[in-house]
């Protein structure tokens, strides 16, 4: 392929990114060149998870992905969780359980709390913990999002 | 500047031969930070993601091997049943960066990068694994020992690929253990691999962090298989754990830097070695 253009699959709609650099990380493909910022940016390196979305179904870090090589994979964003513009149960619960603060870690938390609770219904405190060991919050230290989590959990479990 | 988004191992193969100096790159987790950071501009990139001969793995039960295919993500090494066959990899696998990172993350990467960090590289180096290579001309198999040279240096050709790691399946206890800053997210300070072939009567160890490359520690293996019966049983007090850890530290050459010092790591590996020699005997003590 050569890269003058190539397609992105991105919360079900096809784009086209055009003239770009091949090392553009996802991250930067999504928030600059396709309008989607609610993906955050901070450490460039894997080490916040404020940029997990979903590829194929897997939570990875959009800035260490090469955009260009994300072609023929389904990528979903924090944008792409929710159909109808309504906050989606694991948002509300966030929301419910005051584990939103400055919120920058939010949309991160949030997509990877949907990874988690689409593979495993009824998660442990340390399989919670595991799951969002690669999500870096500064401000709540962590309880109410975990309460949040649990809270999310549990609304499922009872439907 | 081209991307080439490959499909099959011949693809590959045959597009290095066309861009002889494009990046490969399988998870990008390496990579992308090198060039997220300015230290790296990337022209030319073979991707390697979409071919899927490269995310298979399977066992050899005539031979007694894994062969474990170079793009297969960590996060499928630590669960069962690949966790299983080869205990140590699982464990090594799990202490890799975050969940984020363990999705894409492989053994090919590791490899290729050829960190003295690598978490995966003790391993293979404590369980002798031979490194699969293909170039469009031909395809040569390297024992892991000869294969990383020095700090991100191995033997890799411009025009090779590597396709699979074999591992030995192995009865005895096999463990990992790393020093870091904290739990999670974390890239070693001091890392060790213990390996106890029960059948063959021997153990073997490993460390990463401490050396430009992977040390297998082998003056301290053959002291303590001089003193200790290692086929099919692993019987051993305290002191000998002690020394043995103490012995292996000295086959290090650690330095100081921003994740740790010289004196900490070597101290840490003498430790780690220590507790996996005793677990090795706990775990053998429970088999019998």
């Amino acid at each position: 392929m050569s890269n003058e253009f190539y397609q992105l699959s991105v919360n079900g709609v096809a784009h086209e990114v055009r003239d770009a650099w091949a090392g553009e990380s996802l991250l930067y493909v999504l928030r600059e060149r396709l309008g989607l910022p609610g993906t955050k940016g901070a450490c460039e390196q894997g080490e916040c998870g404020s940029c997990t979305v979903l590829m194929d179904g897997e939570a990875v870090c959009a800035c260490l992905v090469m955009a260009a090589t994300a072609v023929e994979a389904e990528i979903t964003t924090v944008e792409g969780l929710s159909s109808d513009g309504e906050p989606t149960d694991v948002q509300q619960a966030f929301v419910d359980a005051g584990g939103v603060q400055c919120g920058f870690c939010t949309p991160g938390l949030v997509v990877a709390v949907h990874h988690l609770l689409e593979r495993t219904a009824n998660p442990s405190e340390l399989q919670i913990k595991e799951a969002i060991s690669g999500n870096i919050c500064r401000c709540t230290g962590y309880g109410r999002i975990f309460a949040a989590v649990k809270q999310a959990r549990d609304n499922r479990l009872a439907m | 500047m081209t991307v080439i988004n490959a499909t099959t191992i011949d693809q590959v193969v045959s597009a290095l031969r066309e861009y002889p100096q494009a990046r490969l790159v399988q998870g990008g987790t390496d990579v992308m930070v090198e060039v997220n950071l300015n230290r790296a501009r990337v022209h030319d990139v073979i991707s390697l993601r979409r071919v899927n001969e490269l995310r298979r793995w399977h066992v050899d039960e005539e031979s007694g091997t894994v062969r474990i295919g170079a793009g297969v993500p960590y996060a499928e090494m630590e669960r069962a049943p690949l966790c299983l066959h080869v205990p140590a990899l699982g464990e090594a696998a799990r202490t890799v960066g975050a969940p984020q990172i363990r999705a894409t993350g492989s053994l090919g990467g590791n490899l290729g990068t050829c960190s003295p960090a690598g978490d995966g590289l003790p391993v293979l180096s404590a369980l002798d694994a031979v490194v699969h290579l293909r170039s469009a001309d031909d395809a040569r198999d390297v024992v892991v020992h000869d294969f990383m040279l020095g700090v991100k240096q191995n033997a890799k050709r411009a025009d090779e690929v590597i396709v699979a790691i074999t591992v030995p399946l192995l009865v005895g206890f096999q463990g990992y253990a790393k020093v870091g800053m904290r739990n999670a997210m974390v890239i070693s300070a001091a890392s060790a691999c213990l390996v106890h072939d029960a059948d063959n009567g021997n153990v073997r160890l490993a460390f990463g962090a401490v050396a430009p490359t992977i040390v297998r520690a082998r003056a301290a293996e053959a002291w303590l298989a001089e003193r200790v019966s290692l086929r099919n049983s692993l019987t051993l007090d305290g002191a000998i754990a002690r020394e043995f850890g103490q012995l292996a530290a000295k086959e290090c050459a650690p330095i100081d830097d921003h994740r740790s010092t010289a004196d900490y790591r070597r101290h840490a590996v003498a430790v780690l070695a220590e507790r996996l020699l005793l677990r090795a005997a706990e775990q053998q003590g429970r088999d019998e």
